[in-house]
């Protein structure tokens, strides 16, 4: 399959005070379309900055980005913002929903920027809170929803400009077991459906629902193995 | 991102911290209000001067008699005499710039119509008065030439003699004795007013100078033509100080005053008496609106102040909404439109509210006020302009920053 992603040699320092840090010392890896990948790594291990940098949310030092035909890494801010929002859906630890606004609105967020009229709006977000299986709960905020249900809506969130790519950095880290494979066995589902998951976590467990295990140290890759990987739907239907 | 979908934004935005959108509403609020309370206040003491100057008409100067000199004691102003009907006349004649002279005789006393009666101050006039004063006749008619020369028992009345003598009835040929003299009512004249001394100046009666002298006032003044003053209009566009200096000089002349001594006269420009407070009016207006001013400016900052909290507090809000596609300058928008449409709601209230105070002022205080269009629509732009400007710096300050800092921000 073809390479949705193509890094070559990415790079990222900061500079905390006056030591230079290498976050990412020049990481070289493709991730095929339809792959569900889950990156691993002590905190520290550079992790969380290839991930952002996977999300355009931040712009690399040194190396190159491909994503899809596009070389993103020489892209202006707000060509950046058109990719993500076209593009890339992200889910966080923290789900990082509006506080008092409405499920709905919640999703329909990314489809204020990208010239979609209110009406489809509303029907579009409408869809994928079904699709999370959260369609009678679009009027209730992020405060009535217990913590899976929300990370469901931001799942929502993530899925509503159709993207190829969905990168959630660690979206199990606020929830319960039981509820963190609830949300992995909606991720799979939708990975099933076609889309391409990069996963962050810490926990072996989790990353043992994907199909691609890459490891991280020290700013660079360790490890880089096949998975086959568990399924969650049916782990879920077994208890 | 549309400006329809960026106003609900905002609005949600606002609706959620209401009570600070309401508090800093307020200072938008207190300042519009005030800007249009002063103003109107303002432009409401300068109508009340133009009309004073108005109702005592334009370009007036003042002829008096003055203090007379006799065997080296200087009488009081007014002692004596000093000026007459014919210099009145000569004026007409001889100054270009004097569109009319009036000379009036005054004197008071107690009139009586029926079985009312009134203590009133009566003038007797020459055609020429009502033309000075600017004073239309509202019933009836003015006198006629025969009985201005003939010294005619007619007389005109002013608003405030009618009601005292004859109530709701109309006054027209009924007979008003002054002095006992029997004079009949041929007209009423238009209501003027308060004079700038606080005088009510509808408190008159307005009879033929020759009735006032050979009938009414009588003896001493009637061997003279002497008068008690003169009313001088000067031409529309002509200047005033030239016109005064003349018209001195022509006194000083007829009146055969050597050089170096005093004027026989007194002259009192009374226009300019008003115009000089007119300007002062016109002053404290502008402080006024100034004053205010300060207070919409502060409430500005304190626009400005909520939004720099706002952005801080929300960083992580911008943070996802870039990480879903926002662009720099839609958070720019969003936060501007943000800071307007708290300063335009609060403008709109403030003009609300501004509007009412005005209103009410001039109701309870008696003050008068004179709301301006103007400054409505001065105000309101000013509280949007405030809105652009103190929303500028947080919204750019947010637009600004890096999404992933900004996801990050704790």
């Amino acid at each position: 399959m073809a390479a949705l992603i193509q890094v070559d040699s990415l790079a990222k320092d900061y500079q905390m005070g006056s030591t230079l840090v290498q976050a990412l010392r020049g990481v070289t890896l493709d991730i095929a379309a339809g792959e569900f990948v889950a990156v691993m790594g002590p905190s520290g291990s550079g992790k969380s900055t290839f991930m952002n940098l996977l999300g355009c949310l931040d712009q690399p030092s040194r190396g190159r980005y491909r994503l899809g035909e596009q070389e993103v890494s020489q892209l202006s801010s707000d060509e950046l913002a058109h990719v993500r929002n076209r593009q890339i859906g992200f889910v966080f630890q923290h789900f990082n929903l509006l506080a008092r606004t409405s499920a709905l609105d919640n999703v329909a967020l990314p489809l204020l920027y990208s010239q979609v009229p209110v009406t489809k709006r509303v029907a579009r977000a409408k869809q994928r809170l079904a699709q999370v299986g959260l369609a009678e709960r679009m009027d209730h905020h992020p405060a009535q929803l217990s913590g899976g249900q929300q990370q469901r809506v931001a799942i929502a969130r993530a899925l509503v400009c159709h993207p190829q790519l969905v990168l959630a950095d660690e979206p199990t880290g606020a929830l319960d077991s039981r509820t963190s494979i609830e949300i992995m066995a909606l991720l799979q589902q939708l990975n099933r459906e076609g889309i391409t998951i990069v996963l962050v976590t810490h926990e072996h467990d989790i990353a043992l629902f994907a199909s691609r295990i890459i490891s991280f140290r020290d700013g660079v890759v360790v490890e880089d193995k096949a998975n086959t990987p568990n399924d969650a739907a049916a782990w879920l239907a077994k208890t | 991102m549309n400006l329809a979908a960026t106003l609900r934004v905002a609005l949600l935005a606002l609706r959620i911290n209401k009570m600070r959108s309401a508090l800093t509403m307020l200072g938008i609020i207190i300042g519009v209000a005030a800007v249009i309370v002063m103003i109107a206040v303002g432009n409401g003491a300068q109508a009340r001067v133009e009309e004073q100057i108005k109702s005592l008409g334009s370009n007036i100067i003042m002829v008096l008699s003055g203090s007379v000199t006799s065997g080296g004691a200087r009488g009081g102003s007014g002692s004596q005499p000093t000026i007459y009907e014919e210099d009145a006349a000569a004026m007409m004649r001889e100054i270009d710039d004097i569109q009319a002279a009036a000379p009036t005789l005054r004197a008071s006393g107690q009139v009586i119509a029926r079985n009312a009666n009134w203590s009133t101050t009566f003038y007797g006039i020459t055609p020429e008065y009502l033309e000075v004063r600017e004073w239309p006749i509202v019933e009836g008619r003015s006198f006629e030439t025969t009985e201005m020369n003939g010294s005619g028992k007619v007389v005109l009345i002013g608003q405030t003699v009618a009601e005292n003598l004859f109530g709701a009835a109309s006054p027209l040929d009924q007979v008003i004795r002054v002095r006992k003299v029997p004079l009949t009512v041929i007209g009423v004249l238009q209501r003027k007013g308060q004079s700038m001394s606080g005088q009510d100046q509808d408190d008159t009666l307005l009879m033929p100078i020759n009735t006032a002298r050979t009938r009414v006032i009588g003896v001493t003044q009637a061997k003279s033509h002497s008068v008690s003053s003169i009313m001088v209009k000067v031409k529309d566009g002509a200047d005033m100080t030239q016109a005064e200096a003349h018209l001195k000089e022509l006194l000083r002349q007829r009146h055969r005053v050597q050089p170096g001594q005093d004027d026989d006269f007194y002259v009192r420009n009374l226009s300019e008496i008003l115009q000089a407070q007119e300007a002062s009016s016109k002053v404290m207006a502008l402080l006024l609106a100034a004053v205010a001013s300060v207070s919409l400016l502060v409430g500005g900052i304190g626009i400005m102040n909520i939004m720099l909290v706002s952005v801080t507090e929300r960083t992580r809000e911008i943070g996802l909404r870039m990480a879903v596609g926002a662009r720099g300058r839609d958070i720019l928008t969003q936060f501007l439109v943000e800071a307007v449409t708290l300063s335009v709601i609060g403008g709109f209230i403030g003009i609300v509210l501004g509007v009412s105070t005005a209103l009410l002022i001039a109701k309870l205080a008696g003050w008068p006020t004179a709301l301006s269009v103007t400054a409505i629509i001065l105000a309101a732009g000013f509280a949007a302009i405030i809105g652009i400007f103190f929303g500028y710096y947080p919204a750019r300050k947010a637009s600004r920053l890096l999404p992933i800092d900004a996801l990050r921000y704790e």
